[in-house]
């Protein structure tokens, strides 16, 4: 099977900034990668290449099969990016949410019911506006939508931040099991000891390059 | 992927589900409008002016509130990154562009119609039975053109400092031919400021050009506009 991610000494530059010099990288299906490294590394910027949002200045790179350098916005369908913010609607409920995002991909009312009782909100939540929930139950609320919206990659750019302890166990336990459900993982996080402790595999990003640190 | 018209549905029936849940434009907008509409009576204070200018007044208070509106509906999106996500998700923003500006459509016609009532009731202007085809055709094409309009300044403006004060700055002046177009169509319609019902149908070609204009350049700018 072809692996999720393959980038080949790719180059990628934000105004005349290069964000990423010569990174290179392959994330096999399923697998949780962690990535770390300190701030203005790379990782958000290497996030943002793998969702199609930053084109590919050199290098080759390869995303679900879809070539990013010829066609970078393919990939958008099957890809997840949750960063700093959520993306929900607070003055509609979870259950809207979920559906709405579900929706954008033509989910069945079947999916986006599965994809709420995958994230413990399928009761009492459901029916609750976004904007009175806590941090951890936005989160969860957030990746029911991509778990409803069908992504094959999860690009999680600080998942832990803002969440309770409780919370970050909840988050840790979902992306397990969306790993076992055939998801494709890659969280940059500073939470080295708890994210370190999720990934599979750890990758330092340092100045736009990539090594490998286990 | 799901066609425009398919994410348009979408994404119209969500905007008006927020707006049903969070009631801002029924329980802020209109009362805003409204209280134009009582302002103008006061600084004006004189029937046979107000009369006169009537329909003039109406459009200016709905171009205000369109300002609200927009600055309401891209405010939702971006509150919590939804528009990034929208982006992200590869979702056509065509479809975005349409959706955004039938939620829109749909909620300015009922404060036009608010705003009519209003003139009516304040100003003691008359429908007269002969223009109310015209009427509706000014209503229907002005909302349009002012919802397209909306839309594009209102996707350009949510991701730049200052939005608050640059979406008039951008949106207003070229808004203008429709405010010009639908009060001098409304003046046909309703008999005032001397007009008569023949008088107004050539601003309908005036004001459908527009919304056409804005419609297509919208739907095919939109997606560039936010991926910026």
């Amino acid at each position: 099977m072809e692996p999720a991610v393959e980038l080949v000494d790719v180059v990628a530059v934000l105004g005349a900034f290069p964000v990423l010099a010569g990174a290179t990288l392959r994330v096999e299906r399923s697998e949780i990668v962690l990535l770390r490294g300190p701030n203005g590394a790379g990782k958000t910027s290497l996030l943002r290449l793998c969702a199609g949002l930053l084109p590919v200045e050199r290098g080759t790179a390869t995303v679900l099969g879809v070539d990013l350098v010829h066609d970078r916005t393919a990939v958008r369908t099957r890809v997840g990016l949750l960063g700093h913010a959520n993306g929900l609607y607070a003055d509609l409920t979870v259950a809207d949410n979920v559906r709405f995002w579900g929706a954008t991909v033509g989910a069945s009312a079947e999916e986006v019911n599965a994809a709420m009782e995958r994230m413990g909100l399928a009761d009492r939540l459901a029916d609750v506006s976004v904007g009175r929930l806590s941090a951890g139950q936005r989160r969860r609320t957030a990746l029911a939508c991509l778990i409803a919206r069908r992504a094959e990659l999860w690009l999680l750019d600080e998942p832990h931040a803002g969440l309770d302890a409780a919370g970050r166990d909840e988050l840790d336990a979902t992306l397990r099991s969306a790993a076992v459900a055939g998801a494709t993982v890659i969280v940059a996080s500073h939470e080295l000891e708890r994210a370190g402790s999720l990934a599979t595999r750890v990758v330092q990003v340092v100045g736009g390059c990539i090594r490998e640190a286990r | 992927m799901l066609s425009v018209w398919a994410i348009s549905r979408l994404v119209a029936g969500k905007d008006l589900r927020v707006e049903w849940r969070s009631r801002v434009v029924s329980n802020q907008v209109v009362p805003f409008a409204a209280l134009m509409m009582v302002m103008f009576a006061f600084a004006l204070d004189s029937d046979s002016v107000l009369k006169r200018v009537a329909p003039g007044l109406v459009w200016l208070a709905a171009m205000f509130s369109l300002l609200v509106i927009v600055q309401r509906a891209f405010a939702v999106e971006t509150a919590d990154g939804a528009l990034d996500a929208l982006r992200v998700a590869g979702v056509r923003g065509a479809g975005i562009f349409v959706g955004k500006a039938l939620a829109l459509a749909a909620q300015l016609a009922v404060l036009e119609l608010i705003l009519l009532g209003a003139a009516i009731v304040l100003y003691d202007t008359h429908l007269v039975g002969s223009g109310i085809a015209l009427l509706a055709c000014t209503y229907l094409t002005a909302t349009l053109g002012l919802s397209f309009v909306g839309t594009l300044y209102g996707g350009l403006a949510a991701g730049a400092k200052g939005r608050e004060t640059l979406l008039p700055l951008l949106m207003l002046p070229v808004a203008a031919p429709v405010l010009i177009g639908a009060t001098r169509a409304t003046e046909a319609a309703l008999g005032t400021a001397g007009a008569t019902t023949s008088d107004g149908w050539p601003w309908i070609g005036l004001l459908a050009l527009f919304a056409v204009a804005f419609g297509i350049g919208g739907t095919l700018a939109f997606g560039s506009l936010i991926d910026e």
